[in-house]
């Protein structure tokens, strides 16, 4: 990576050819935002923006850790109830006292670290298939959520709690009020950008999820990797429970579907699901496209209902399409 | 959706598959635990009537599941279709008799173009059958809560004759869903569409050149699956006498019907497994269904142990078998 490329190839040609390799959902999503700025023009203000990428963190950093489920060749289903489960049991262990924070924060964490090593160990040790896994693990969850509550929202969460989601810096030059959950997201990105692409764990998953038994044969730790692959997702979710507690409050069903939009995400970031093909950044422009298509289709003034059909739509329009390029490419599989 | 490694093929002592030992554990620990500690006759007749009458809606679309997933594929979109059917079913026919077969035309023309656009969008069109007929599901869903926001039109007490109605003892919703399974066993076990469903779900590639056109296979089963839901929804729309759009959703038949089939022994890459797995599969969640109510069991506990044993009953199998999976 350190020579230097000595090549005679015009500047504006090396320039084609490198927006050629941008992944398809970086465009998408300068449409989607050039869309929006010209229905509401206040959009890309600083403010507003910072608004949206507040928005968008909890998708994010659940399509972030999802990544690395899906380059590893599974899914992780269970990330929307644990979200459910991280908002419920945070507002019940709290209950309001703003002292209790730190340590219902180490809870609901450790909650997490549970989840995911279970996940990843019966997936690993018992070779029950991760869709299996995760979806008897999405019911489980959902049920102690429920069960633990005693099935409405009890308790609530306090402000320090809140503030991850909900509390700005004011007063910031240039960009005006800044969330703190764009910060947390922003360092969040770096660090799995970092562990994703920098990181002997990423080529891991990777390799895994191309091959398991050429990983395994070339003396990768499989089992280790999907552990660790399953409990970075879960962690992220427990993440973006905090953050959406913050901002969204308490209620049962706060976590639905999430997990179906955070692989929606990975896929739209090009993503190939069953594995072996993933890059972070796309990933978490995916997530950012899905949350830009929601707001896009506010703007528009479609009624609701009608939104989720754009969005699944969308959603098989943009994965035809990478399909469609990889097959050109000469991936076999797809999609 | 997993990689094979060859392994030495076991000897077949068990003549009876695992999944019927399952069922008579869960069934015998079922009559055991609610006879020492519940309420009611566990083996009453009105009792195991009762379980094969919570087993018959899932039954129905957890038997075109398999097909789907035998092939290799899976179909998320069920759960949306069968709510598209009883509204569109009970919308169309007004309580009207004469306009039931309106109805039924146009609900099975739905389920047809579902069945085949899924199969078209996994095939031709190579998206993953996950996020294809997710996509699919949130179509439907969203031009169905745009049209309808609660219980649509009703349908006629004849139709009724579907859910509630009985030859001798029998009920009708039983012997039509053992027809059903007894069709779609034979069509797997004896035609030719069912030897190609287990080739090409075993190996696309493989199937393809040996001279099978897979996608056709592929939608086949897809459109297998579509039909049986809009069976499902005929029969719900049947028994509450009228569709809601909820009434898929709310039964999660999308994921409970993979489960089942999973639990009944049907490997999720496709390729190996069967009807008769599903239905058991299907009767021993109904039975724990029936355990948990007659002792009393919640039911937040009841969707905690149903997850729990989702994930076990497949280590079983997983466990017996020497395959990697994803």
């Amino acid at each position: 990576m350190s020579e230097a490329v000595v090549t005679r190839t015009p500047a504006w040609k090396l320039a084609l050819i490198g927006v050629g390799k941008v992944a398809p959902v970086f465009f998408v999503l300068l449409v989607l935002i050039v869309w929006i700025t010209i229905l509401n023009p206040r959009f890309i203000e600083p403010t507003f923006f910072l608004n949206f990428l507040r928005r968008s963190a909890p998708l994010m950093i659940l399509a972030a850790g999802q990544l690395f489920v899906v380059v590893s060749g599974g899914f992780d289903l269970s990330q929307g109830s644990l979200v459910t489960l991280t908002v419920l049991a945070g507002a019940l262990l709290a209950f309001g006292d703003p002292a209790t924070t730190w340590w219902v924060i180490l809870v609901l964490y450790g909650i997490g670290l549970l989840v995911g090593v279970f996940n990843g160990s019966v997936t690993s040790f018992l070779r029950v298939p991760s869709f299996i896994t995760t979806l008897g693990m999405l019911l489980t969850l959902k049920g102690i959520a429920l069960l633990w509550t005693g099935g409405a929202p009890r308790g609530s969460l306090p402000d320090n709690f809140r503030a991850f989601g909900r509390a700005t810096i004011d007063d910031v030059p240039v960009l005006g009020r800044l969330p703190w959950a764009v910060i947390i997201l922003v360092l969040l990105a770096a660090f799995f950008i970092y562990l994703f692409h920098r990181t002997v764990l990423g080529k891991h998953a990777l390799a895994v999820g191309d091959n398991q038994r050429a990983a395994a044969l070339a003396g990768i730790n499989v089992h280790l990797v999907r552990i660790s692959a399953f409990t970075i997702s879960s962690l992220s979710a427990v993440t973006a429970g905090i953050l959406l507690g913050g901002f969204s409050g308490v209620s049962i069903n706060v976590g639905d579907g999430l997990e179906l939009e955070a692989i929606s995400a990975v896929v739209l970031g090009g993503a190939a699901l069953l594995g072996g093909r993933g890059n972070m950044p796309a990933a978490l422009a995916g997530a950012l496209t899905l949350q830009a298509l929601f707001t896009l289709l506010n703007f528009l003034g479609l009624p609701s209902p009608l939104r989720v059909t754009v969005q699944g739509a969308i959603i098989i329009g943009a994965v035809g399409f990478a399909a469609w390029r990889a097959v050109r490419a000469g991936h076999e599989r797809g999609a | 959706m997993s990689t094979r490694v060859l392994a030495p093929r076991r000897s077949r002592r068990l003549r009876i598959p695992i999944i019927w030992w399952l069922l008579a554990a869960t069934f015998l620990i079922a009559w055991l635990l609610v006879s020492q500690y519940g309420r009611g006759d566990f083996v009453a007749p009105s009792n195991l009537n009762n379980i094969v009458e919570r087993s018959t809606a899932l039954g129905i679309v957890a038997v075109g599941q398999t097909f789907a997933i035998l092939v290799g594929s899976l179909d998320l979109s069920v759960a949306y279709l069968i709510s598209v059917t009883a509204v569109m079913a009970s919308f169309i026919m007004q309580g009207d008799p004469s306009r039931v077969p309106l109805a039924l035309l146009v609900v099975f023309a739905i389920g047809g173009v579902v069945g085949v656009t899924n199969g078209l969008l996994v095939t031709k069109a190579r998206i993953n059958p996950l996020i294809a007929t997710l996509g699919v599901g949130l179509i439907l869903r969203g031009l169905l809560n745009a049209s309808f926001q609660n219980f649509a039109g009703s349908v006629p007490a004849s139709f009724q004759y579907l859910a509630y109605g009985s030859i001798g003892p029998i009920p009708v919703p039983m012997l039509l869903f053992a027809a059903l399974v007894a069709i779609a066993a034979l069509t797997l076990k004896r035609t030719r569409f069912g030897a190609h469903i287990y080739a090409v779900g075993g190996d696309r590639a493989t199937a393809r050149l040996s001279g099978i056109r897979s996608d056709r296979v592929v939608i086949g089963a897809h459109v297998v699956t579509s039909m049986t839901a809009v069976l499902t929804g005929l029969y719900l729309a049947s028994r509450l006498r009228s569709g809601a759009p909820w009434i898929g959703t709310d039964g999660v038949y999308d994921l409970e019907s993979i489960a089942a089939v999973v639990v009944g022994g049907t490997v999720l890459a496709g390729g190996r497994g069967g009807v008769l797995g599903t239905v058991a599969g299907v009767l021993i969640f109904a039975t724990l269904d029936v355990m948990f109510n007659q002792l009393g069991i919640g039911s937040y506990t009841k969707q905690v142990l149903r997850g729990l044993i989702i994930i076990a009953a497949v280590a079983i199998y997983a466990y017996r078998s020497r395959e990697v999976v994803g």
